[in-house]
């Protein structure tokens, strides 16, 4: 499996998605310069982490308009897979990809460390090869990552069973403890924790590599 | 207006042979500055030792570079920047860190960590405690801002507070970068007739003289030098980053510098003199953003994410598109002669021309006196004592501010992006390792100004002997130190005898555990209304391991055996009275600092390495501030206790609160094998205790000091920072 991560300016976990695959998952990964109008020959989009144009106006709000995300979100009408993370995620919510919006955390500061998930779906190709109910330890660190939606959205994200992601230990003040949700086809996440540096033993676990697996299998059996 | 001395004007005239102009003066007035030049301090800096085998590039460029193996080399320094800090913390803080990390990757290093030594005022303190607050909040905001956004880790570091630093807080910034040996790049503009280029950021009027202010005490107007300080854009660092590596990469660049203090000045003569070449260039052709600016704003600004090239004529194509496609400005502002001048224009008129190498280099040297007695804020003798409480102590310890938790602090600190993080904040060295190797790195900050306060020349080899023993703790070897020199008013004589004696303990112990200086930073004339800080010098040291899961503090499971690695060690009232006891539950300072046997101390950190790399230790803590207790309390925190005898004849205050070094906790469950290898160094291991769930007792046998369930303990460390600041208000 082939997948592209977009590199945006001031991407910064943009290596650690890339390393993540590529060395701890063993599959292929390239990079996908921001301003590239198509995505080349890849099963998945990973919107990295960081800091894409300083996020001075608002996180992700000016990532939305590169010409990538033009491509990304005709990968994604097609079907493609597409995962956010941390800052991707934001990118997302900005692009309209996905509902809500994420704000600054409740304690006005940046939190960086690890905190516990609950997988609350498995249908959805993010968490096809977790267990239901199965608690992750994947680490945060952003400064706004409080998820927000109005109480409609946040009724229709819980009817459809969207949200993918809950914190056990809300480290944001998040509503209702979403830490990761998903698009209405199923087929684009975003989330908050970083998956891709919890796979790895030496840096303390690889609870984050389910994430990942998941999109692998998915992916395969698509293909099948 | 000058801010040179009369004889360092005459210098000045009789290396121009004629009088200088407003530009000159200006140019020379920062780059003789302290901040820049060194001038009180070089003479004595030339004692400490800068070589070894692994050592490839020593003290006098960006940063030093040593050779980790593999085909990799790592580039590290640290630097200060106090002054900005104090007036503006935030901002001065961020740039605190843009400064060093520019310093790493101007040599081709890709940073991969930073630590942060920092030093504040008491939180508590009845007169300047909100302000202590406000500037700790700030600088670590500062950090936090720019570190994240820029993507490197913040792993580690320490923070102190003392009297001292009310009104002139410390913000001591190391950081670390990896790259392989082909990869070097230096700050020389060599070949003649090569374009000059300017890239990054546009020049503005912020910062301007940010080098001399760096260099003066502070007195009631210090308010007014807030334009002083410059303003950091760390998304501007990081497309910084990857323009400069990506452009090296091309082959065409032959020197690169950052633009740091004295900006444009700065980086210009120092190119010019390394390559013993000469500059010129225009003004006109520097990206500015606001109008009007004079030659000697232009030149004297420090306005951040700037960097100066030298590229290979007729290349010149290729650094600039590289720079196109990160969005930034890349120009020819001038060209590489061979004259050795600088020689300055504006719109074609020269406005300054001034020998590269007389500026950079000839600074004055002072030999400043310092035949007295090092300045001692504390008596010699000891006060009577004597504990009520033991537990209580205790507790009042682990929720002290220089012993607490810091996590408040850390959290803040994205310290695991670029995913190799082994061994994060919190522990006693942090560890990054080298993708592409079996090679980790692990890294430690230390400074004791009590210590050096009172015995500057004992309390420096502590420092470094302490520095060595985290490593030694995490399993690494030292091999490269950097130091930050934080002093005083070097004028006085009493002040520049602290700043000999301490450079004096450095070298010795430098030289004894094998970890030459290969670069680093000097700050003077931390005075704030003629109070001068204590002598704080902060080391930064560096060792290397194969890559493997860390040993930590805590203890990790019931039933294992608590060992002292390097014994009860010795204790008196004298070196009682620099110990954190004295200073939390005495409020008292006095004495002299810990005794160090170095050759003990060498063969201890040998000792410990050789259990922890053979899997020995479950856990491993170094016992340093707070001694014995604290270090144990430490080990707690992951609910896991300990019922420890200590068969001593030290009184229980000395037993359990002394500070002596050479001493390791460890747990196991081979303790034979910890005492075969501490017998093979000889030094001590004494079994004294074992691990049990939920409390922390400890006795002589027949008497017990402490007893305390270790929820309560581990409540009081973690909660003790964030109860003081919280609410702050302006």
């Amino acid at each position: 499996m082939r997948f592209g991560v977009v590199v945006f300016p001031g991407s910064n976990c943009d290596h650690d998605a890339w390393y993540a695959v590529s060395h701890n998952l063993g599959h292929a990964a390239e990079f996908i310069w921001h301003d590239s109008p198509t995505l080349g020959q890849v099963d998945a989009v990973i919107l990295p982490g960081g800091f894409s144009y300083g996020d001075y106006l608002r996180c992700g709000a000016i990532a939305k308009f590169s010409p990538v995300m033009t491509a990304v979100r005709e990968f994604a009408d097609r079907g493609g897979l597409v995962l956010g993370i941390c800052n991707g995620f934001q990118v997302l919510v900005e692009s309209g990809l996905l509902p809500g919006a994420l704000l600054r955390n409740r304690q006005l500061k940046f939190v960086c460390r690890p905190v516990s998930l609950r997988v609350e779906t498995i249908n959805t190709p993010f968490t096809a090869a977790a267990a239901k109910g199965q608690v992750l330890t994947v680490p945060v660190a952003h400064g706004e990552g409080c998820y927000f939606a109005d109480d409609a959205t946040l009724a229709m994200l819980r009817h459809d069973d969207r949200v993918v992601l809950r914190y056990l230990d809300n480290p944001n003040g998040s509503l209702d403890d979403i830490a990761g949700i998903c698009n209405e086809k199923r087929n684009v996440m975003g989330m908050m924790p970083h998956p891709e540096r919890a796979s790895d033993v030496l840096l303390g676990g690889i609870d984050g590599k389910v994430i990942l697996e998941s999109m692998i299998h998915s992916f395969s059996v698509a293909a099948a | 207006m000058s801010d040179l001395t009369p004889s360092e004007l005459d210098k000045v005239r009789s290396i121009l042979k004629r009088e200088p102009n407003e530009t000159e003066t200006g140019i020379f007035t920062v780059m003789w500055s302290e901040h820049c030049s060194y001038k009180s301090s070089r003479i004595h800096l030339k004692k400490l030792p800068t070589k070894s085998d692994r050592v490839l590039v020593g003290p006098g460029e960006n940063a030093g570079i040593i050779d980790i193996g593999g085909g990799y080399a790592i580039a590290f320094k640290i630097e200060s920047h106090n002054h900005p800090s104090f007036i503006e913390p935030f901002q001065g803080a961020a740039t605190g860190v843009g400064g060093i990390l520019r310093d790493i990757f101007t040599m081709g290093a890709r940073p991969i960590a930073v630590m942060d030594a920092l030093r504040f005022g008491p939180l508590d303190d009845p007169e300047w405690g909100d302000r202590n607050k406000r500037i700790l909040e700030g600088v670590v905001g500062g950090i936090s801002h720019y570190g994240n956004c820029f993507g490197v880790p913040t792993v580690g570091g320490e923070t102190v507070f003392e009297s001292c630093y009310n009104g002139n807080p410390l913000v001591n910034v190391f950081a670390l970068g990896v790259f392989r040996h082909d990869e070097i790049f230096f700050g020389r503009a060599t070949g003649v007739g090569n374009p000059v280029i300017y890239v990054g950021a546009k020049t503005g009027r912020d910062g301007i003289k940010g080098a001399s202010m760096a260099s003066s005490e502070f007195d009631e107007d210090s308010k007014d030098k807030r334009p002083n300080v410059q303003v950091g854009d760390p998304f501007m660092e990081k497309l910084l980053l990857e323009a400069c590596l990506e452009a090296m990469r091309t082959g065409a660049i032959v020197g690169i510098q950052d633009m740091g203090a004295a900006g444009l000045t700065c980086s210009t003569c120092e190119m010019g003199s390394r390559a013993e070449t000469g500059i010129e260039f225009d003004l006109k052709l520097v990206p500015q953003r606001e109008t009007g600016m004079t030659p000697y704003e232009i030149m004297l600004s420090e306005s951040q994410e700037r960097m100066l090239i030298v590229a290979e004529k007729g290349r010149e194509d290729e650094v600039f598109a590289v720079f196109k496609k990160w969005g930034l400005d890349a120009v020819t502002i001038g060209v590489v002669t061979n004259d050795g001048m600088l020689r300055v224009k504006d719109h074609g008129k020269v406005v300054a021309e001034i020998p590269n190498r007389e500026l950079a280099d000839e600074a004055p040297l002072y030999d400043r006196p310092h035949g007295v007695k090092a300045y001692r804020p504390a008596p010699m003798e000891a006060p009577e004592f004597a504990s009520r409480d033991l537990n209580a102590d205790l507790l009042a310890l682990v929720g002290s501010g220089d012993l607490c938790s810091k996590r408040w602090i850390w959290q803040q600190y994205d310290y695991m992006v670029r995913t190799n993080t082994v061994a994060g904040p919190g522990g006693d060295a942090a560890i990054v390792r080298i993708k592409g190797t079996d090679i980790s790195v692990a890294m430690s900050l230390d400074g004791n100004g009590r210590y050096c306060a009172l015995d500057p020349q004992e309390g420096a080899k502590l420092m470094v002997a302490e520095c060595c023993r985290n490593l030694s703790t995490a399993g690494a070897t030292p091999v490269a130190a950097t130091n930050n020199l934080n002093f005083g008013n070097p004028e006085r004589p009493e002040i520049m005898a602290q700043i000999v004696e301490a450079i004096e303990g450095i070298s010795e112990a430098c030289r004894f555990f094998d970890t030459p200086i290969t670069g680093g930073n000097v700050s003077l004339y931390n005075e704030t209304l003629g109070e001068a800080i204590w002598p704080t010098p902060v080391m930064g040291i560096v060792g290397l391991m194969k890559t493997a899961e860390p040993v930590t503090i805590p203890f990790k499971d019931q039933g294992r055996t608590v060992m002292l690695v390097g014994g009860l060690g010795s204790c008196d009232a004298a070196r009682f009275g620099g110990t954190q006891y004295a200073k939390v539950v005495l409020k008292k300072m006095w004495g002299l600092p810990p005794a160090l046997d170095m050759d003990y101390e060498k063969r201890m950190q040998a000792a410990i390495r050789e259990i922890v790399n053979d899997g020995y230790a479950e856990s491993a803590h170094d016992v340093s501030d707070g001694g014995l207790a604290v270090a144990l309390a430490e080990c707690t925190v992951n609910g896991i206790g300990a019922s420890v005898e200590l068969t001593t004849a030290l009184r229980p205050e000395f037993a359990l609160f002394h500070e002596g070094p050479s001493r390791i906790l460890v747990s196991t469950t081979v303790p034979e094998a910890v005492e075969e290898i501490a017998r093979k160094y000889e030094v001590e291991a004494l079994r004294i205790g074992v691990t049990m769930n939920r409390g922390l007792r400890i006795g002589d046998g027949s008497v017990t000091w402490v007893d305390s369930p270790v929820d309560r303990l581990k409540q009081v460390w973690e909660d003790a920072l964030a109860e003081q600041l919280v609410p702050v208000h302006a």
